[in-house]
């Protein structure tokens, strides 16, 4: 106790600044510097890894990129024997089963979310919470098999056939394209169970950023004669907002580069675009896990390494633009993260 | 930020110790199949450092290391658990594909490669390697028609290919009924299911298209071709399971996948002209028919399409591939024991497998003309 009172006393008139520099007294308080030492070194370290990722994956597909140009981009035949890499159909299914998979998945997340905050008991709500937290920690290739002997029947059997009876059935996107195979192996499907692997990030972060707005702001909302509708859509949400679009974000890079689940759903079509999402197409992360264990041939090791740099180009860009945008959101809304 | 510079110092040192010990620990990691007890120089080549996915195992007395195809994965494990029971050596086998065991044993990771597809005699001599088939399997044509049974639909090589080029699309389509006249085939298109993986199965599939109806199939032969139709399935279980969920599809398998599963397969028309049904004695046929001698030294053998009457006539081997030249003469005089146990002992293994073991005729070839050329110090390590 002594010790403790002639510290204080002997720093009492120190000046504020140096008093966090100098050790106090006769002990030497180092666990801030090394922390901080650390805290920045695995910073830096992290932005030398990503970078490094990204030169490795520059430097192993040169040959190709030098090789091949823009056919990556814009040819669509997949023939490694014949040195013909088109890949564009891969990325049409990308983007495509993406697609499908955040329009099921954001207002499936957000509804979820708001019921879990607003609508139900608390208990109610952290058992729920719970549940669509263990669906994030089923692996991929499970969603996959599940995927496929239960998700594909299904579709072939009774949605698909059901879908296209109705007069949506003969929309541009959703007419069957030339390699329509019954519907089951799909891009829908596969953004389907692509759907129910990014429900739960997304859920989870809406969650726990709505649960963040102020009690008091609701509550002057509610004083006002609004309702739960009108105090949800207006404060929680727009509170919420940045958070949520950080959510959408992770979810979407999540669904962009999922690999498994997407193998075994999407059909595995290299040579077309598909015209419909009940047509069966590929991804460009399925095309690559599929073929790079038997690509012996160097171009073509060079040429699947090139989309894998596509892929994290493309992932590095909606990641930017999602920064973009929630610096606009924040702006908006007057600095308020 | 108002830090005194001794803190600032500190800040920077820290920041720097922890950066350095990053780069240190990546250098250290990266070259990963750095272990020295791995014989043999490890190529840096890219198609060597492009095989990721195999685990470089330090080759070693008491167990044979190989890597490569996943068609005879079942029954080369089974002879070395078989073989281990026996004499204690060991096998360590990874299913990583045709592609991987021949970069593998390219950069001398592994005591043997194993693969579907042969190499041509250039490739083995750029590479100094030995080839020999050590087990003959077959693939099947399945289908799933209401109605229609196992072994009951019949179909030439033209109608196959034109299947599966996409010309014919319907399962009543004229040419198919001509050659069924006693089945009722629906009016539903047919599905075509390839595999979406590359794949020996496709390799030796595409051979016999190309092979037997080559004014038809003009989409190749190769691990992965360009299918002009067809869905995907992730490996023989994903095609199987397509055909079995899609009525009205059609596919290839192996015939042990088939057969364990109780698909419907088809009948084909050999190169004599005869229908025949899948089975061991049609796969046997067809490797004994083939001409083995005149294709040493590389024993570069596609045995579809084979000449005979009951020949079965998408037959296919598998290969071994071994360093002609080996460092030491122990491990490879353990690994040739092996081999020569399951050409003598293996058959019955194989048989319950559904595999076709190699005649004795061949075997016999393969050790007077080919072992010999392998050697340890200059003299053959067999016998």
């Amino acid at each position: 106790m002594s010790t403790v009172d002639s510290e204080l006393l002997s720093n009492a008139g120190a000046p504020r600044g140096s008093a966090k520099a100098e050790p106090r007294g006769h002990r030497i308080r180092i666990g801030d510097p090394i922390f901080r030492g650390l805290a920045t070194g695995s910073g830096i370290f992290l932005a030398v890894a990503m970078v490094g990722l990204g030169v490795v994956l520059v430097v192993d597909s040169w040959p190709a990129i030098s090789g091949l140009g823009t056919h990556v981009l814009t040819t669509v035949a997949w023939s490694p024997t014949t040195h013909e890499y088109g890949a564009l159909a891969a990325l049409a299914g990308t983007f495509l089963s993406t697609l499908v998979a955040m329009v099921i998945a954001v207002p499936l997340a957000l509804v979820i979310a708001l019921l879990l905050v607003e609508l139900v008991h608390p208990k109610v709500s952290r058992v729920v919470g719970t549940i669509i937290e263990m669906l994030a920690s089923i692996p991929s290739i499970v969603f996959g098999m599940v995927g496929l002997f239960v998700i594909v029947p299904f579709m072939q059997d009774h949605f698909v056939p059901w879908i296209l009876g109705t007069p949506l059935g003969s929309l541009p996107g959703i007419k069957p394209g030339t390699q329509f195979a019954g519907g089951g192996v799909s891009v829908f499907t596969a953004g389907v169970v692509l759907a129910f692997m990014i429900l739960p990030f997304i859920t989870a972060v809406s969650r726990d950023v709505m649960k963040m707005v102020p009690q008091v702001t609701k509550e002057a909302g509610y004083g006002m004669g609004s309702t739960t509708w009108e105090v949800m859509r207006k404060i929680s949400l727009r509170y919420a907002n940045s958070g949520i679009v950080g959510a959408v974000f992770i979810g979407l890079g999540r669904a962009l580069g999922e690999t498994m689940a997407v193998a075994f759903l999407i059909g595995s079509v290299y040579t077309a675009i598909p015209h419909s999402i009940f047509d069966p197409g590929t991804s460009i992360a399925s095309l690559i896990a599929l073929n790079f264990s038997e690509a012996t041939d160097k171009l073509t090791v060079s040429a699947l390494i090139e989309l894998g740099l596509i892929l994290f180009v493309i992932t590095i860009l909606f990641q930017i633009a999602a920064q973009a945008w929630l610096r606009r959101v924040q702006r908006a809304t007057g600095g308020r993260a | 930020m108002k830090q005194s510079k001794r803190g600032r110092l500190r800040v920077a040192g820290f920041a720097v110790a922890a950066f350095a010990l990053a780069i240190t620990a990546a250098a250290c990691g990266g070259s990963n199949s750095s272990s020295s007890t791995v014989p043999g120089s490890v190529s840096s080549s890219p198609a060597a450092s492009a095989s990721p996915t195999l685990t470089p195992v330090p080759l070693q007395a008491g167990t044979n290391v190989g890597a490569g195809a996943t068609f005879p994965a079942p029954i080369y494990l089974k002879w070395g658990s078989d073989y281990n029971a026996a004499k204690g050596v060991k096998l360590n086998y990874q299913a990583i594909g045709s592609g991987g065991g021949i970069a593998a044993i390219e950069a001398k990771l592994v005591n043997f490669g194993a693969t579907d597809a042969p190499l041509q005699e250039a490739d083995l001599t750029a590479n100094n390697l030995a080839q020999f088939p050590m087990i003959v399997g077959g693939d099947v044509v399945v289908v799933h028609l209401n109605g229609v049974a196992d072994g009951q639909l019949k179909l030439t090589p033209d109608v196959l290919a034109s299947i599966f080029m996409g010309k014919t699309t319907m399962w009543n389509d004229p040419s198919i009924v001509s050659l069924n006249p006693g089945l009722t085939l629906p009016a539903t298109k047919i599905t075509v299911v390839h595999r979406s993986d590359s794949s020996g199965t496709t390799w030796i599939f595409t051979h016999y298209l190309t092979a037997a109806a080559p004014s038809v199939w003009t989409a190749g032969a190769d691990k992965v071709v360009p299918w002009p139709v067809g869905i995907g399935g992730n490996g023989s279980a994903g095609v199987a399971t397509s055909v079995q969920q899609l009525s009205g599809s059609i596919g290839y398998v192996e015939y042990a996948y088939a057969k364990q599963t109780g698909m419907t397969t088809t009948q084909l028309q050999n190169k004599a002209g005869n229908w025949v049904k899948p089975s061991i004695a049609s796969f046997s046929a067809a490797a004994a028919n083939a001409n083995w001698k005149a294709s040493l030294p590389s024993m570069y053998v596609v045995l579809v399409n084979q000449p005979g009457a009951d020949s079965w006539p998408i037959t296919g081997a598998s290969f071994i591939l071994v360093q002609k030249s080996q460092t030491d003469a122990a491990i490879a005089k353990q690994m040739f024991d092996w081999f020569n146990w399951n050409y003598t002992s293996g058959a019955s293994a194989a048989t319950a497998l559904d595999y076709v073991p190699i005649p004795a005729s061949v075997y016999s070839l393969i050790q007077k003309q080919v072992w010999p050329t392998v050697t340890a110090s200059g003299s053959p390590v067999w016998p």
